[in-house]
């Protein structure tokens, strides 16, 4: 059916709201969360609209059925294609619907089989792995490097990052909370224990600012070059933000993908599967500069509020700009509260940073730590918890 | 105050406020159903504008609460005026007649400081008045469940008072930036509407409306070069407020069309980072703005 300008019945028909409902299906279908208050409000605006023009309908659907910014896109698809100019054919719905990107639990085999089936023909096959390992064991694999491993020693240690408890920083928020030791009188609290006592303020209630954790935002670069620990660093990714508020993640090659709400999920495996598979360009080229350049146009504004800490892993190898992977991270620097550059190659004895994009980076960068085996990941779970003001 | 979507983009226009039908369809559905407005978009598109304009039409008082990290009740919604409450327990403690108690209804309103959002549904009204909450995205979380009370009943509670509830629902308008997401619940009780940058038509008749001395053809060239630098990959792009500062300060240079020259000693007025200044500056050359100025023609 088509909306057009002629003389249309001005008041919606029966036929008319089967398929307003309809339409409401497929949006739902697609994966818009349209609630049924939201579908009532609607209703009662078709008559109060001109539902002979398409723009005015459009609109009206539009306000009062999307909340995101996101889901704006999709919304004008969907409408488009069931409320198309007539074809031959009477049919209105779209064959195949396009789907909220969120919403598609769509499972793809990702780079965890893919690193599975890469390392077992090289591997040297462990029959037994005891994984209550003892002291000593456990001493030996948190300082072995991670590229070393066997696949039963990176699942051992998949379960030991899984259990990390990470503590980050705090800072001192602007909203007040009220503190036996604070240095502010809690004027309300003392004229309740006033009215109390007869009108006397005897007790003296005080307040303080409230401690929150700062956010946290991760960047990994996941390109060739990094890809033997990528998928450790997801695993890292994951434990940080289950055990911590306000966590972004990020991957990027050569261009940039947020993974925050795959990895928002329970179960660590699916987590990372899901992640992997949001990602388009894994294992190729990098593009250091670039992408963080896309991240702080896009994203900076929006997820580096309140004293943010960035982490980037990287090794740092740029094959573009270097002069802009420069201009990125100083822009980068000033809109963080603290910067800091893990880099898996540190492990490396005698290591010093050469790779010409490292060496731009580094003057940019706060703390500039290894991450290459457990212990340097514990190392860095006590930084993190030192950064406290 | 609207009777139809057409209307209310002719009593916009009216006010100086040029929309297309897609806001109007907004405002107008959320005059009909009662419900608040959400409008987000990148700043400098107007959208705090649309408030002043809605309270200049109706001719209500326009209350406004500007949202930061911290924002609480105290600030937001009432506080207890408590240095009265205290002189007022220490004056009847000095004329003390033994029938009243000292404390009795020291939480009533004559002691309570009414902040923006127990103001906007005060019984003083004649009418409704527009309340604007604007950059939402500034202040915490905890915030919003605040407003959700206010928007599905447009009704507060305070503990030592009861409900107070609106005798004029007001007009709600809330705006974000967008720095955050805000909670599916609150946007829920609203009409959304996200504010593009406007298109080189839009943006040429708004200049046109607000700054009606400028040169004609300088208007033309400011917005072309600002649509221009919008497409170029910068931090932040050039609101419509921008534009407008821009072509007034080029006004008072006695500017009459672009140059090289004069646009590089006030890219300031449109660009607020020094990265995306220098970046434009370079870019900016007569050959460029022969493509950019009368390529269009």
């Amino acid at each position: 059916m088509a909306l057009n300008n002629d003389h249309y019945e001005e008041r919606p028909t029966d036929s008319f709201m089967t398929n307003m409902l309809s339409f409401i299906q497929c949006l739902r279908r697609a994966g818009l969360p349209v609630s049924s208050n939201q579908v009532m409000d609607f209703v009662q605006s078709l008559t109060l609209i001109h539902i002979g023009q398409r723009d005015q309908v459009y609109f009206t659907a539009r306000c009062l059925l999307v909340s995101r910014y996101e889901h704006l896109v999709l919304f004008e698809t969907i409408f488009n294609a069931f409320w198309k100019i007539p074809s031959v054919s009477g049919q209105s719905a779209p064959k195949k619907a396009p789907r909220a990107s969120r919403h598609d639990k769509q499972q793809q085999p990702a780079l965890i089989t893919y690193m599975a089936s890469k390392a077992r023909p090289h591997d040297p096959e462990l029959d037994v792995f005891d994984k209550s390992a003892t002291y000593s064991d456990l001493e030996l694999l948190s300082r072995k490097d991670f590229l070393q491993m066997t696949p039963e020693e990176l699942d051992a240690v998949k379960q030991l990052i899984q259990a990390m408890r990470w503590q980050a920083c705090f800072r001192k928020s602007r909203r007040q909370v009220a503190s036996p030791t604070g240095d502010k009188l809690h004027m309300r609290r003392v004229m309740a224990s006033a009215a109390r006592h007869g009108g006397v303020p005897l007790a003296l209630s005080w307040q303080t600012r409230k401690i929150k954790q700062r956010p946290i935002v991760l960047i990994a670069d996941i390109s060739g070059s990094m890809e033997k620990y990528s998928r450790l660093v997801l695993q890292f990714f994951f434990s940080l933000s289950h055990s911590l508020k306000n966590v972004e993640c990020f991957v990027f090659g050569t261009r940039l993908t947020r993974i925050s709400l795959q990895l928002k999920l329970k179960n660590i495996d699916r987590a990372v599967n899901d992640a992997a598979s949001e990602v388009v360009d894994w294992s190729g080229g990098t593009r250091i500069g670039e992408s963080l350049s896309t991240f702080n146009r896009q994203w900076s504004r929006r997820v580096l509020r309140r004293g943010a800490i960035v982490m980037i892993v990287s090794d740092g190898w740029e094959r573009s700009d270097i002069d802009n992977l420069r201009t990125q991270m100083r822009y980068l620097q000033l809109r963080c509260y603290r910067l800091i550059w893990l880099n898996p190659l540190m492990g490396k004895t005698n290591y010093q940073p050469q790779v010409e994009g490292m060496a731009a980076a580094l003057p940019f960068i706060d703390d500039f730590l290894p991450i290459h085996n457990l212990h340097s990941l514990s190392t860095l779970a006590v930084h993190l918890s030192a950064l406290s003001s | 105050m609207f009777s139809s979507v057409e209307d209310t983009i002719n009593l916009l226009h009216k006010h100086h406020y040029i929309t297309e039908i897609g806001l109007a369809t907004c405002l107008f559905l959320s005059q009909k159903l009662g419900k608040a407005i959400f409008l987000e978009g990148e700043p400098g598109v107007g959208k705090t504008e649309i408030a002043k304009v809605l309270s200049q039409i109706l001719d209500t008082p326009l209350i406004r609460l500007q949202c930061y990290e911290g924002l609480d009740i105290s600030q937001a919604v009432y506080e207890w005026n408590y240095p009265r409450q205290l002189l007022e327990i220490q004056s009847r403690q000095n004329h003390a007649n033994g029938s009243e108690s000292v404390i009795d209804d020291i939480f009533t309103e004559k002691f309570l400081f009414k902040r923006p959002l127990l103001q906007a549904i005060d019984d003083s009204h004649t009418a409704s008045p527009v309340l604007l909450i604007d950059e939402l995205d500034r202040a915490d979380e905890e915030f919003e469940s605040f407003l959700l009370e206010l928007l599905s009943d447009f009704q507060i509670t305070i503990p030592e008072i009861g409900t107070l509830r609106a005798k004029h629902r007001p007009i709600v308008i809330i705006t974000s930036n967008r720095t955050r997401e805000i909670h599916d619940a609150l946007k829920r009780r609203c009409t959304y509407y996200w504010i593009d940058y406007p298109s080189r038509q839009k943006e040429l008749a708004i200049l046109r409306l607000k700054l009606p001395d400028a040169v004609d053809v300088l208007s033309r060239q400011v917005v072309d070069f600002v649509q221009w630098v919008r497409q170029q990959e910068i931090n932040k792009p050039p609101g419509v407020s921008e534009t407008l500062d821009w072509a007034e300060a080029l006004g008072y240079l006695n500017t009459q069309t672009l140059d090289a020259d004069v646009i590089k000693r006030t890219l300031g007025f449109i660009l607020k980072y020094q990265d995306d200044v220098s970046k434009i500056q370079s870019e900016v050359t007569e050959q460029l703005l022969e493509k950019v100025l009368y390529g269009a023609q």
